[in-house]
């Protein structure tokens, strides 16, 4: 093991996977920082006309897409990938470090590279693309949406970069899970956090290339006028030397990244709030194995749904009928997962912790997001819903606030191994009350603006006849409640700071829990994790409550005792 | 205890929401209320979900929150469970899809007897295209548009000769007679959408896309655009009448053919013009180029500056300086646009090759539009 010899090499330089996860973790909350502020400027637009002053319509939909961009790809993609994903999965499969650790390190710094090349996008000329989180072309390079110079350039060769790094990050991440297990952790005693983040690694690995390919062809019909994506056009009256490509073709690329990317995020989820409720509810995740092959399934399956984003794209209409059936079947082992969580918690022994009040409130908005994602995906619903306020409402609900929720509650339950402190509860439980009702009053009531018919990315609303007065007062109170939700986010910052230096001292392991990264010799753990011996796994991670023992928890880590035989999950 | 209760409460609120919201779907104006029944189906079967799952997670909060000695019960799995939860699942999910995918197969299954009409989509303005006497729309195709040919029809396709065009944002439709919608972009992605009529669809460069309906209730209904078409989007409007077959066909001989708008429009000088046959050239040009996209007729705000009184103004520049709106400022305005920028307006019309009739017509018509233009007559050059 190579220790680190100094400040640089410790926590700069670092290839430590436990410093990595915090470089990424703290990187894409300053990123998310960013976009929550641009979608406070979005709100104030739509809520209060004309209430900001440089927010004109050119602004408004560069907020507008950056502010989709950072939260789905450099939040939420790198907070669970970059951050959670090499936190924890060297410590709970008992490995002393990623496999390959500088590759690992260099995974972070393209990130951060591809972070600073994004934010670039402000300050160059024309400023950062409008063209909406999609990037859909022709629009994204033509005249009439902001930033077709500069800004579309920068975006595209930001996430060209990203995905390098995630690349370098995932392949690390899948060969960990596979090659570098300690003994006895077989894949089916892995916990579902694992599970969920193995899987998305995998995912990402087979989906990024299909949005890495269309960034460089859209790349190429920019700067060197090829024709990919660019049918003969005549924009603002002036006809171009493009000819015969296909704006559609794009669509299905980006798709076949973009449906992916949403489980991407959502597996990983999945897997840590599964782990939460676990060891909250002192009770074992209800039905492991068909969690796993929940996961398993889903990840298969979100490869072939892709086109549901599509329905009124112009695409051969009878695709519809295969789409609206796999997205649909995609739901049944979504439903076994919320099944399995709630009967979790049935007969369990609940601790309503801050981490817990998280995980069951990321239950009641996931399955919200979940549900309103059937009208979606059965194409004739979605025919008079698509492009309207009801699909923000569905997926700020499935894949905003529901994966933030258990970021929250997975900070607030690893935070003291992390620092070795715990998190304030007083502040903790504020911000998530404020959160968890917040984020109710703003989605709830914002999904019956979409059936009233109103469009998304709309920069005003003025003098259409369909859209009454009480529409626009509606918004105003969304707006209102989602600027009282941002605000309340500095709580939560606030918190890891304060608790970092004043927090309560935690110990190695104040929930009780089984996995092995409560397990370590030190707390934080050090360098490679383990000290002199590795350890060693003699059970499942969900030994909650069982029959026999005094404690309500059996660490992976202790052997079975001689006269009891191996049970059936063991 | 108060999560149990606050998710309660949220059960009970959003059923009353439902209940008593006045947001909801525009009454209907098309045959597709079967969408509106197939909404319905999959509320009713999500919204039981929504409140099962959120009381149970509140039952079981209240019943098995710790208490001092309560322990947990260990209990790894139950298949029979599993299993009747996955097959309750599976009746749910064909409960939704088996109506959808009825309603849907209709949707996509254009009757044969249906009309046919074109809508085209630009930055940021609609306009329409009806077959005329022969039923056959002419081909049209990007490579062909040019000032003279504002929809791109092939000029030497015979069935283009009798093809009615609508150069402007307002479309009638007769009652009662189901219709394809056909759609053509000349630059970007836009979408048809009339929320009344409930159906919707992209218009795409470079191909052709379709939709069909029947409209079954007359009125004017907004059409708007529902695919982000850069920074005009939410001011692409339209109008659609629907009415009675005799109306409509009165409307219908007052649009130009194709034919009739290829003679009208190869102007080559305009001293021979009178001011007023000036103003209606420029009118057809500036809904043919796309400029009222960009700048109002009636002084509502939109991405570039109104036309309203806009001859004879003094316009302040980004610059900080000021310059008085006269004939020279809007010819240098429409051929250079970016050299004076108007403060508070982007940077982002591309210049305009305008022959030195079309600019004549264009400011002249910009002139009819204020009441601070000086006497109209003669003063044109």
């Amino acid at each position: 093991m190579n220790e680190p010899q100094s400040f640089w090499t410790k926590y700069v330089w670092s290839q430590d996977h436990k410093v990595i996860a915090v470089q990424y973790s703290i990187t894409a909350i300053v990123a998310g920082i960013v976009a929550l502020v641009l979608s406070v400027l979005m709100r104030m637009q739509l809520g209060f006309p004309d209430s900001v002053p440089f927010m004109d319509s050119e602004a408004y939909y560069q907020a507008m897409t950056l502010h989709g961009m950072i939260m789905v790809i450099y939040l939420l993609t790198a907070l669970f990938l970059g951050g959670f994903g090499n936190y924890m999965i060297p410590l709970m499969v008992g490995a002393r470090d990623m496999v390959f650790p500088y590759l690992n390190m260099l995974s972070y710094w393209f990130y951060l590279l591809s972070v600073i090349v994004l934010m670039a996008s402000f300050f160059v000329p024309g400023g950062p693309t409008g063209a909406g989180w999609t990037l859909y072309p022709p629009q994204a390079i033509l005249t009439g949406t902001p930033g077709t110079d500069w800004g579309i350039i920068t975006m595209l060769i930001s996430l060209a970069i990203f995905i390098v790094a995630a690349t370098m990050g995932g392949l690390n991440y899948v060969t960990t899970v596979l090659q570098a297990r300690c003994r006895g952790m077989t894949l089916m005693r892995m916990p579902l956090t694992v599970w969920g983040i193995f899987v998305a690694t995998i995912m990402a690995l087979l989906a990024f290339p299909a949005l890495f390919v269309s960034a460089v062809m859209m790349l190429f019909d920019k700067l060197l006028g090829t024709s990919f994506f660019m049918p003969a056009v005549v924009s603002m009256g002036q006809a171009l030397d493009y000819d015969g490509g296909s704006p559609v073709l794009f669509q299905h690329l980006f798709w076949f990244f973009g449906h992916p990317e949403v489980y991407i995020v959502a597996l990983p989820a999945f897997g840590i709030v599964s782990d939460l409720i676990s060891v909250h509810a002192r009770k074992n995740i209800f039905g492991f194995r068909m969690m796993v092959w929940a996961i398993v399934f889903i990840g298969v399956l979100s490869f072939v749904v892709w086109a549901h984003h599509m329905y009124v794209s112009g695409m051969n209409p009878y695709f519809g009928f295969f789409f609206a059936i796999t997205t649909l079947v995609i739901a049944v082992p979504t439903a076994i997962k919320v099944y399995n969580w709630v009967l979790t918690l049935w007969r369990g022994d609940i601790h309503l912790t801050v981490p817990m009040l998280y995980a069951i409130a990321f239950i009641s908005t996931f399955v919200i997001g979940g549900l309103t994602g059937l009208f979606l995906g059965n194409v004739i619903v979605d025919i008079p819903l698509s492009d309207t306020y009801f699909v923000v409402a569905h997926f700020h609900m499935v894949m905003g606030v529901s994966p933030i929720l258990v970021i929250f509650g997975a900070i607030y339950h690893w935070y003291p191994k992390i620092t070795g402190r715990m998190l304030n509860d007083t502040i903790g439980k504020t911000h998530f009350w404020i959160t968890f009702i917040g984020t109710y009053a703003i989605y709830f009531p914002m999904h019956y603006l979409g059936i009233l018919g109103m469009p998304r990315r709309y920069y005003a609303y003025e003098n259409y006849e369909f859209i009454p007065q009480s529409a626009h007062d509606l918004n105003s109170f969304i707006s209102a409640m989602a600027i009282v939700v941002a605000v309340a986010q500095v709580l939560y910052i606030y918190n890891l700071f304060w608790s970092y230096w004043k927090g309560k001292e935690a110990g190695p392991n104040p929930w009780g829990a089984t996995s092995l990264e409560w397990q370590t010799p030190q707390t934080p753990p050090v360098h490679g994790n383990w000290g002199e011996k590795l350890p060693e796994v003699h059970r499942w991670a969900y030994d909650y409550s069982v029959p026999g023992y005094d404690e309500d928890f059996v660490p992976q880590t202790q052997p079975q005792p001689e006269d009891r035989p191996a049970g059936e999950m063991a | 205890m108060p999560l149990a209760i606050a998710l309660i409460l949220i059960v009970v609120l959003s059923v009353l929401f439902q209940v008593f919201t006045p947001w909801w779907s525009t009454p209907v104006a098309s045959n597709w209320g079967h969408i509106d029944d197939t909404l319905v189906i999959t509320g009713l079967i999500t919204g039981v979900v929504f409140i099962a799952v959120n009381i149970f997670i509140a039952v079981a909060i209240i019943r098995y929150r710790h208490r001092e000695g309560h322990k947990a019960d260990y209990q790894p799995e139950n298949k029979k469970l599993e299993w009747t939860l996955i097959g309750l699942t599976t009746l749910g999910i064909v409960g939704m899809l088996a109506p959808g995918l009825f309603v849907y197969s209709e949707f996509v299954d254009v009757p044969e007897e249906a009309d046919h009409f074109e809508v085209v989509g630009q930055q940021w303005q609609w306009s329409f295209r009806f077959p005329g006497e022969d039923g056959v729309l002419g081909h049209a195709d990007n490579r062909f548009i040019t000032p003279d040919n504002p929809f791109g029809l092939k000029p030497d396709d015979p069935n283009g000769a009798d093809d009615r065009l609508v150069l402007s944002n307002e479309v009638h439709l007769p009652l009662n007679r189901p219709v394809k919608v056909l759609m053509r972009s000349k630059d970007v992605l836009h979408d048809f959408y009339v929320p009344q009529f409930r159906a919707k669809m992209d218009l795409v460069p470079g191909t052709v896309s379709y939709f069909w309906f029947t409209p079954t209730r007359p009125g004017q209904f907004e059409i708007l655009c529902a695919e982000l078409c850069g920074v005009g989007h939410y001011n692409m409007r339209g109008k659609v009448v629907v009415e009675t077959e005799r109306a409509y066909r009165e409307w219908m001989a007052g649009l130009p053919t194709f034919a009739k708008l290829q003679e009208g429009t190869t102007l080559t000088d305009s001293s021979d013009l009178s001011f007023e046959e000036l103003v209606e050239q420029g009118r057809q040009l500036s809904q043919a180029q796309g400029c009222i996209g960009c700048h109002s007729l009636d002084g509502s705000p939109t991405p570039g500056p109104t036309w309203l009184n806009l001859y004879g103004k003094q316009e302040e520049l980004a610059d900080g300086s000021s310059v008085l709106v006269d004939d020279g400022y809007l010819r240098e305005a429409i051929v250079n646009p970016n050299s004076q920028i108007v403060k508070g307006f982007a940077p982002m019309m591309p210049p305009y090759p305008f022959t030195d009739v079309q600019l004549d017509a264009t400011v002249a018509f910009i002139k009819s539009l204020s009441d601070k233009a000086p006497n109209q007559e003669g003063d044109t050059q």
